[in-house]
């Protein structure tokens, strides 16, 4: 099992690590974070706060709308596109169960985004490191960013195989992916918003907003972050309007682990509904 | 009792109400090369599938050396070589090979060796995505024989290869049957099987109209030998009057008769003595006994 687990991994990795798209996305998360270190000096002296605390936080808000995008680009194609290259045939002839196929996509994929962060951002906090410009606490915060980051992409990578099995043709699947990138990532926020300053009796800020925030794993992501380095205020969005919070912080990453093992039961249903 | 390769009861497929495999009943035993024709939409590929236990067949049975379709024993026992298949383009060939070394439990190592077997050897660390048609086929074809399969399932595994390549496919088929493995493959022409498998199966609109060895199939067809008389200057309209055959230009005259009545014919056609300049003898194609047994469903309805 685990051979053939590892064997579907090793190949997604070799495929993923071949991507250009792939490799842009993490080039991108190396510039940005590189510039927003060399740059971000200026405004964190007057606020008082650590500069690396600062990167970290600005960080976070790059990751919640690029590690998704890098997440569903890895998974859009894992099954649809086999489904229309006429692989999904030829694999699901061997003996391997659909369970084991999804899962070595899925250690693959993530590896790869872990690689991706480690490359992107690992350069920022080495660059940081050597040039004094970071306490111990700072990494820290940076360690929790490359890791909770890895989280959100394990999440997205989990709905992009639940779109692609759903979908069953590549270009559908790419389509659904692309709206549910801007749904989730941008508009869901934007819509929070747009509902919490509309109302009046505060019901909706109370009661609603706090478990709606949790409900999306980026605007989870987006909650922690922030909330751990204590930089709501920093950074805008939805995290900092809910202060008072009536749950401790770490609910929001139990949440996005609760939305990563539902979706990615529901992508083994669908992929072993599916007729290849 | 040799265990079957292959049984298949009574099997039916339906799509949208019609029938897209019909009652189709036939067994396949151990190192047996075995060709299945039939026009598009006849049903091959839904065949295929339902062995694998990708679809379930609405009614029969199909049983792989004893065991379910689908299950892991029937898994382990077959190779299969699906009609388009497309590797990923980023991959090269070695490494696509090693992949479905690995899945089916060989050792990745024996790739090499197969890429060479394929006539892949130079091309092995290219990637897919520069292959030839051709070689995307062989590639496949490589995949299907890396396990020591007891069943080879081949749907339509020539198309898109060179005569050359076609025969090297072959005699690979035929190294593959001689270490006992069965293999069914499926094809649009009777012509291209015709030396290289033991037994003909013709499915017609999901039916299964024939199954039988080549020699078999002919002689059950009767179809008749065409002969052609050419006469020598004006006397063909002489000639369609005594034989009773039909003028088919200035000079010739055609006519049909049984293999049995072959002799007699010829005899009659002598007599005619300094009338005739030429006689050609026909015998039914290949295709010509394809028709009979397919029927002329042709396009899909
Ligand atoms: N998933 C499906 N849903 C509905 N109808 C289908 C499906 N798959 C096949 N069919 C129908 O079943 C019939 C048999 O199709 P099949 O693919 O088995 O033919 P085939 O013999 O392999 O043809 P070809 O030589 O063109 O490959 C066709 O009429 C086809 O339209
Ligand atoms: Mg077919």
């Amino acid at each position: 099992m685990l051979i053939r687990i590892l064997t579907i991994a090793g190949q997604e990795m070799r495929i993923g690590l071949r991507n250009r798209w792939i490799l842009l996305a993490a080039v991108i998360l190396a510039l940005f974070s590189l510039s927003l270190a060399l740059l971000g000096s200026a405004p964190a002296g007057t606020l008082g706060v650590d500069r690396m605390t600062v990167t970290v936080a600005s960080l976070s808000s790059l990751s919640v709308y690029l590690v998704p995008l890098i997440a569903l680009l890895l998974a859009f194609d894992a099954v649809a596109g086999e489904i229309d290259r006429g692989t999904l045939q030829l694999i699901f002839s061997c003996p391997i169960s659909r369970g084991e196929f999804l899962f070595g996509k899925a250690l693959g994929h993530f590896a790869v985004i872990v690689l991706a962060l480690g490359g992107g951002y690992g350069v920022t906090a080495v660059l940081l490191l050597a040039t004094g410009g970071g306490s111990q606490a700072a990494l820290i915060d940076f360690a929790r960013l490359v890791a909770t980051s890895a989280l959100l992409g394990l999440a997205f990578l989990a709905l992009g195989y639940v779109l692609s099995a759903a979908a069953r043709h590549t270009s559908t699947a790419a389509a659904l992916s692309i709206g549910i990138w801007l749904l989730m990532v941008v508009l869901y926020d934007l819509a929070l918003l747009g509902v919490l300053v509309s109302e009046t009796s505060g019901f909706f800020a109370a009661r609603i907003l706090p478990f709606a925030i949790i409900a999306n794993p980026a605007d989870a992501f987006r909650l922690f972050n922030l909330n751990a380095l204590g930089a709501s205020d920093l950074v805008g969005g939805m995290a900092g309007i809910a202060e008072a919070l009536p749950y401790p912080p770490a609910v929001a990453l139990l949440s996005i682990g609760i939305f990563i093992v539902l979706a990615l039961a529901l992508a083994v249903v669908l992929v072993r509904r599916i007729t290849p | 009792m040799t265990q079957r390769a292959l049984e298949l009861a009574e099997v039916t497929k339906i799509f949208d109400r019609r029938a897209a495999v019909d009652g189709v009943s036939f067994q396949l035993a151990a190192g047996e090369r075995v060709a299945l024709l039939g026009h598009n939409g006849a049903g091959k590929t839904t065949l295929f599938k339902m062995i694998l236990g990708f679809l379930k067949p609405d009614h029969g049975s199909v049983s792989v050396l004893g065991a379910a379709p689908g299950s892991n024993a029937a898994r382990r026992a077959i190779a299969y070589l699906p009609e388009a298949v497309a590797f990923h383009n980023a991959l090269t060939g070695e490494e696509v090979l090693r992949f479905y070394a690995r899945l089916k439990g060989e050792d990745p190592a024996k790739s090499a060796a197969l890429l060479e077997d394929v006539g892949l050897g130079a091309a092995a660390r290219r990637r897919v995505g520069a292959y030839s048609k051709g070689m995307r086929q062989r590639l496949g074809l490589a995949q299907a024989l890396i396990s020591p399969a007891s069943l080879v399932l081949l749907d339509e595994p020539t198309s898109g290869l060179d005569p050359i390549s076609r025969q090297n496919f072959y005699d690979l088929v035929e190294k593959v049957a001689a270490r006992g493995a069965t293999v069914l493959l499926s094809s649009h022409a009777l012509t291209e099987v015709e030396a290289r498998t033991d037994r003909i199966l013709i499915l017609s609109a999901g039916k299964l109209v024939a199954d039988n060895t080549l020699a078999r199939l002919r002689a059950d067809a009767q179809l008749p030998i065409r002969l052609r008389v050419q006469g020598n200057d004006g006397a063909a309209g002489e000639i369609a009057a005594r034989l009773g055959g039909t003028q088919v230009n200035g000079r010739s005259v055609e006519l049909f008769c049984d293999p049995a009545d072959k002799v007699a014919r010829l005899a009659a056609i002598a007599e005619l003595g300094p009338l005739v300049a030429d006689i050609d003898v026909t015998l039914p194609s290949l295709d010509d006994v394809y028709r009979h047994f397919s029927g002329d469903e042709g396009a899909e309805g």
